[in-house]
């Protein structure tokens, strides 16, 4: 198993007027480890809205050979399409392994529903030791730290059974060692998962990034390795090498306090 | 609910832990069962049978409130349902016992000689008390389906409740033939063949009533230890994480607010017998909002705690509307708006809520912790 393919093509979204996505073509091969990155209002953050069906979309978004266009969320999650948020959302009164067992848990029948958990299922032990969570399985998810909380995120989709992956910003607001345990993480999970990141980070995606599409005003600018990438005058000119900035950072990614608690 | 997670063997305190809920369980029972029908005079028991009505609503709203986070402030329709349909038997009952074929307000107000159609099915015992459970949650199913599918969510469903427990109250006042208007189905005599004057068939009532809080109790409490409850949880702390996982929240509510509409009307159901009527008066807006104040009181996510809850306000009223009247209805508001404002888990969470101001870690209240 090495996840499964999306196609986009010509994927369009319009609020009152504004192009926020406009004819955004996209491969993602099975396997891949991609990176989206773009300036701030490029769109990266509605194109998965779009092919989560959180917003509705033009074009045409192929998963599989399915079209997803049209799907509502939940259908779309259950054909093994999860995604996280740029704010970690996870159940805070529940604890982690509760969290985990209900996202392992959506194709569950009645009967099942109405019992008691016994025991763990084996996805979750499993999910526990990839994402480095299992001491901490019984707390309950409110007092994690934040890049825990984005890890238990992930061991969510993990256990979801999901074949692809579309994390937003995984890494904003991590601390350095935090942020290298999320790479080795997302490197561990691609081997069998396709897995798609909206980053900013320039570091991080040097670091990780197996290939790359940068967005620009609702287009796709360009796309390839992370040096072919890089080596393209026109993602200079729009992104990286504005002012000739070496390495521009629009988010404070390089704050190296972790956010402990939101409200 | 931490206590569900492990399978080895068990330290002396989490030995405690699992035999806590069943003997808490066997204590209210004999509380319920043996000490208060001895201790209590006949009046006070059906008075203690009135208020045990009011806290099966209560197991339901904790549920749907509670866990589920549904503001259902029009639990009156449910219990109404349940109550008329019940009600309704009861008075073909009476009726037949007399040789007669119409209710008594039938004869005095109707227009002709012949029952009403729909009248007619709840002659049959078994077909009445279906209803009085069926009907509300058909009814909620129908309505939870639109509103939940359609994401109405938070003050605007509790709205759309209300509204709909002032339209079935209005609606009953207007037909006077068929329904009793503002008076309700009054003056009913026998439950089922036993006479409801005698004193011992009051008492069996209230054994009845107790009974099914204990069963729906411990139904309720399988519930919000099932995954079902964990599940039900996650919805409402983030809808939409839910959806993201693969489950249709609205399906997840729709349980809830269905089971919660039936546990109102069997409670609604039960009240007839131990009361004596039903009424539009007991079922609107006010005796709505009056359903939630206990559970909000005691804890809405404690079902020990909505119970108890729904019991001591159902009492105070009784108490203070004798000697206040003008002052409960205000009372009422203030305990709602000072619970749901300041005290969200009740006075179930006050134990940990002091404790957290002690240890100086702020004042978040957790709404899961204590289950019964």
């Amino acid at each position: 198993m090495s996840g499964e393919g999306l196609t986009v093509r010509d994927l369009r979204v319009t609020f009152d007027g504004f192009k926020a996505v406009d004819g955004v073509d996209l491969d993602i091969r099975p396997g891949d480890l991609r990176f989206l990155i773009g300036p701030n209002g490029a769109g990266k953050t509605t194109l998965v809205d779009a092919v989560t069906g959180l917003v509705k979309s033009a074009g045409s978004v192929r998963f599989g050979g399915e079209e997803l266009i049209g799907k509502p969320v939940h259908r779309i999650a259950r054909m093994g399409i999860g995604r996280t948020f740029q704010t970690a959302t996870v159940f805070e009164e529940l604890t982690v392994l509760q969290n985990l067992d209900i996202a392992a848990g959506a194709g569950r029948g009645v009967w099942t529903m109405l019992r008691r958990r016994k025991g763990i299922p084996e996805a979750v032990t499993k999910a526990l030791e990839t994402t480095g969570l299992t001491e901490l399985h019984d707390r309950p998810a409110g007092v994690l730290a934040h890049g825990q909380k984005q890890w238990l995120e992930i061991g969510m989709l993990l256990v979801q059974d999901v074949k692809l992956l579309l994390l937003d910003e995984p890494v904003a607001g991590m601390s350095h060692d935090e942020r290298e345990a999320t790479g080795a993480l997302l490197q561990r999970v691609s081997e069998d998962h396709t897995v798609v990141v909206i980053e900013h980070d320039m570091d991080f995606m040097r670091s990780f990034a197996r290939s790359v599409s940068v967005l620009h005003a609702g287009k796709v600018l360009s796309e390839g390795s992370v040096a072919e990438v890089q080596a393209d005058p026109r993602v200079q000119e729009v992104y990286l090498g504005r002012a000739s900035e070496p390495e521009p950072a629009p988010e404070p990614a390089a704050a190296s306090v972790p956010v402990a608690e939101e409200a | 609910m931490t206590t569900t997670t492990t399978t080895s063997p068990a330290p002396p305190v989490a030995l405690l832990e699992r035999f806590r809920v069943p003997a808490g369980f066997a204590l209210g029972a004999v509380l319920l069962l043996g000490v208060a029908p001895l201790a209590l005079s006949d009046f006070r028991l059906s008075l203690l049978a009135k208020y045990l009505c009011y806290a099966i609503v209560a197991v339901g709203v904790s549920l749907a409130w509670g866990r589920g986070g549904l503001m259902v402030l029009g639990q009156g329709v449910f219990f109404g349902l349940g109550g008329y349909a019940m009600a309704m038997h009861l008075k073909l009952a009476d009726a037949a016992a007399t040789g007669q074929t119409l209710p008594d307000f039938m004869q005095l107000y109707g227009t002709g000689d012949t029952l009403p159609w729909w009248w007619e099915p709840f002659a049959n015992p078994a077909f009445a008390l279906a209803m009085t459970v069926l009907l509300p949650m058909a009814v909620a199913a129908l309505l939870g389906f639109f509103v939940f599918q359609r994401r109405v969510k938070g003050a605007y469903f509790a709205i759309l409740s209300q509204a709909l427990a002032a339209a079935l109250a209005i609606w009953l006042v207007g037909q006077q033939a068929t329904t009793g208007g503002t008076n309700g189905l009054t003056d009913i005599q026998g439950f089922f063949g036993y006479s409801l004057d005698d004193p011992v068939n009051q008492r069996m009532v209230y054994f009845i009533i107790a009974a099914v809080l204990l069963l729906l109790m411990a139904a309720a409490r399988q519930l919000f230890v099932s995954r079902y409850g964990e599940l039900l949880i996650a919805v409402r702390d983030s809808e939409e994480r839910v959806r993201f996982l693969g489950y249709n929240p609205a399906n997840v509510k729709l349980v809830a607010y269905v089971i919660a509409a039936g546990m109102a009307g069997l409670a609604g159901a039960l009240f007839v017998p131990a009361v004596g009527i039903i009424s539009p008066a007991l079922i609107g807006i006010v005796p709505s909002i009056g359903f939630v104040i206990g559970a909000a009181v005691g804890g809405r996510a404690s079902l020990v705690g909505a119970v108890l809850g729904a019991i001591a306000v159902a009492w105070a009223q009784s108490t203070l509307s004798d000697a206040f009247p003008a002052a409960w209805t205000y009372l009422q508001g203030l305990l709602f708006v000072v619970a749901v404002g300041f005290l969200p888990g009740g006075l179930a969470s006050l134990g940990i809520v002091l404790r957290k101001r002690r240890a100086g870690t702020g004042t978040g209240t957790r709404t899961t912790g204590e289950t019964a």
